[in-house]
């Protein structure tokens, strides 16, 4: 795996910083410290790297390409856009990258039973692929709300042979899926593994989907040296629980890169419809990790909002949350009108539909653009397809 | 030693077991809970344990979701838990212990959290979101006077429950299950392998089984392999559907005393 220069987190402990660790029940810790062992014992393993590499290569359809978005640069008269195309990848989203990754640890642990959350329903339907690709049982849980907003996504992982099992616990989306998936885990351990899909969670799963993901930042690296023959200026990643943002910023740590991460601001953030964790979030201990979290006066979780569900979630991957504390990233939000906007926007120019949650990214490029010089580079993380959101967008837009 | 031990130990020295009962506060009526705690103490429980609710309950099955829903409806926090608390010590000299997840009580000020419990009479914490591997992080010397108990499960390896026991005060709370509160035993025969196993290996603490426990077979069946059982889930089911007097709830508890002994 590609690591950085001078960052080395998380350390022994699974901590980053003062974020991360492993805030579980104690029956997880056990299997917690299995999947810790045999991801250590296998992440530079030459067999395991080729067949990982394979997989990405020959299933995924990875390298994805690196777009430049001409029409796009030409609009905002600035820098030069680049797209990451994750949109590319087989199933429409980068989470594949992180499933293919854990199925193949589940697969040495022995595991015969895959369980997965989703809230936009693309790590679902990444689950349910490898899922059927590794002939293993999957098992997904999804909120009532998110169901219902990505019926497509629902369908695909049936047809796919996964079970979709709603949950109508609290806000009825991400965070709820999430908690779910963590107490059938619990009761299931011997012969289950939970693949989180983003880098949240304890120990060792931040570090874990990071790494998976960040063939993502490995690949534009390489891409853009080739192009331009040096590292970006820019890159701008939507963060809901931040795996595609981690993916493409962590071999660009430390090298005077400027990473943006755009999360949700929903109605605005000035009303409480909104899931800016990072902006308007403080520290607390959920879902096995401590980090920025979205919660009242009392410690309680809030209710979050955002048109876009991957990016519905309160909490953030501890990781983002070190990132910002540091100053090693910055962190905006984007309202659900303005992520629409970025939608049609990048439709009618680059003629690509981009997932509601990677056009909050692209949204970002309307406060970002007029600050570029003309010869500064952007990358934008397209981290996935817009088929699945078509209904909330045509809505949104209303033709 | 701690109260909640010496407590245990008396009781066990005239062959007695400890009978814990589980309450979320302030449920099922936040006016009259004080009153229902009392009535449970008077009916045999031993200890009590007050759940203060959070949002997002991980270990919880839907019987203490449910139960921890309807507190924060009915506007309970961990204010108005300590008072519950501080109300239910004026009618007793039993251990009274708080349960509940990390962030309430880490955004309410980990060292305010301590005092106020301290004030409030109660003796002990259960906090299952805090293993051993944060707990140095989490408990700082501002709880040096309460009770920090640690939670057993049959997925904790035997170096592990020696650590455990090491760090763990008042008692060691073992839990019979790999699964949420309010799950069934799947097989008798390997939880009680497991019981017997972690009771040996537990040197320096008393040891209390819950999870999975609701009548009186349960208690027949754990009660020989353990100093005392933990009862939540039955109880909060019985009061869903009880009479204003709590009458089927209390006659539960007493019918789990009586079988204890």
């Amino acid at each position: 795996m590609n690591e950085s220069v001078n960052y080395k987190f998380p350390d022994a402990d699974g901590r980053f910083g003062k974020f991360g660790g492993k805030y579980v029940p104690e029956t997880l810790i056990t299997p917690l410290k299995e999947l810790e062992e045999i991801y250590f014992s296998l992440k530079n393993d030459p067999g395991f790297i080729q067949e990982l590499n394979q997989l990405n290569s020959e299933y995924t359809g990875r390298p994805t390409p690196l777009t430049f978005a001409d029409s796009l640069t030409k609009h905002y008269g600035k820098g030069k856009i680049y797209l990451k195309r994750e949109d590319l990848c087989h199933t429409g989203a980068h989470k594949i990258n992180n499933a293919l990754g854990q199925i193949l640890l589940a697969k040495k642990l022995g595991k015969t039973r895959i369980i997965a959350e989703t809230g936009a329903g693309q790590h679902g339907v990444a689950t349910a692929t490898v899922c059927a690709k590794f002939g293993m049982k999957c098992f997904v849980y999804m909120g009532e709300v998110d169901i219902e907003r990505q019926s497509l996504n629902v369908f695909r992982m049936k047809l796919l042979g996964a079970e979709v099992i709603p949950v109508s616990s609290g806000s009825k989306t991400l965070k709820d899926a999430t908690n779910e998936a963590i107490r059938d885990w619990v009761a299931n351990v011997n012969d289950t593994h939970y693949i989180i899909g983003s880098v949240v969670g304890p120990h060792p799963y931040p570090m874990m989907v990071r790494d998976f993901q960040s063939v993502i930042g490995t690949e534009a690296k390489y891409q853009i040296h080739n192009i331009e023959g040096r590292d970006p200026d820019y890159i701008v990643a939507c963060v809901g629980g931040g795996s595609n943002a981690i993916g493409i910023f962590y071999p660009f740590i430390n090298r005077n890169v400027k990473l943006i991460g755009v999360e949700a601001a929903g109605y605005g953030i000035d009303t409480d419809k909104h899931c800016a964790t990072l902006t308007l979030g403080r520290e607390g201990i959920f879902q096995g990790m401590k980090t920025y979290l979205l919660q009242n006066d009392e410690g309680q979780v809030s209710e979050v909002h955002s048109i876009s569900a991957g990016l519905d979630y309160p909490g953030v991957g501890p990781e983002h949350s070190f990132l910002k504390d540091e100053i090693i990233a910055d962190y905006y939000s984007v309202t659900d009108d303005e992520a629409i906007k970025a939608t049609e926007l990048l439709s009618h120019k680059e003629g690509i539909i981009p997932a509601l949650e990677s056009a909050h990214a692209i949204a970002y490029l309307e406060y970002l653009m007029p600050k570029t010089t003309k010869d500064e580079i952007i990358i934008v993380n397209v981290s996935g397809r817009g088929d699945k959101d078509l209904n909330t967008i045509k809505n949104s837009l209303g033709y | 030693m701690s109260f909640i031990a010496d407590f245990i130990s008396k009781k066990n020295e005239t062959k007695e077991k400890i009978l814990s009962i589980f309450l979320t506060a302030g449920f099922p009526d936040k006016t009259r809970f004080a009153e229902l705690a009392v009535k449970v103490l008077d009916a045999g429980a031993d200890m009590l344990e007050i759940g203060f609710p959070f949002s997002d309950p991980l270990a919880d099955g839907p019987t203490i979701q449910h139960s921890s829903q309807i507190a924060l409806e009915n506007g309970v926090n961990l204010k108005k838990t300590f008072a519950y608390a501080a109300e239910i010590r004026k009618h007793t000299q039993k251990p009274l212990i708080m349960m509940g997840y990390a962030n309430p009580v880490l955004s309410y000020g980990v060292k305010k959290f301590a005092d106020d419990a301290k004030a409030a009479g109660v003796n002990g914490l259960i906090i299952p979101d805090i293993p051993i591997e944060e707990y140095d992080n989490f408990f700082d010397e501002s709880f040096d006077g309460l009770d920090t108990i640690l939670l057993i499960t049959p997925t904790t390896t035997d170096a592990r429950i020696k650590l455990i026991d090491e760090k763990s005060s008042g008692f060691v709370y073992c839990v019979s299950i790999s699964g949420t509160t309010g799950s069934s035993n799947k097989s008798i025969s390997s939880t009680l392998d497991f019981l017997k196993n972690t009771y040996s290996t537990v040197r320096n603490n008393k040891m209390l089984v819950g999870f999975g426990i609701s009548n009186e077979n349960d208690v027949k069946t754990f009660a020989p392999h353990c100093d005392g059982v933990i009862v939540g889930s039955a109880v909060i089911k019985s009061l869903m559907n009880d009479d204003p007097n709590y009458s089927n709830t209390i006659d539960l508890i007493k019918k789990l005393k009586s079988s204890l002994i």
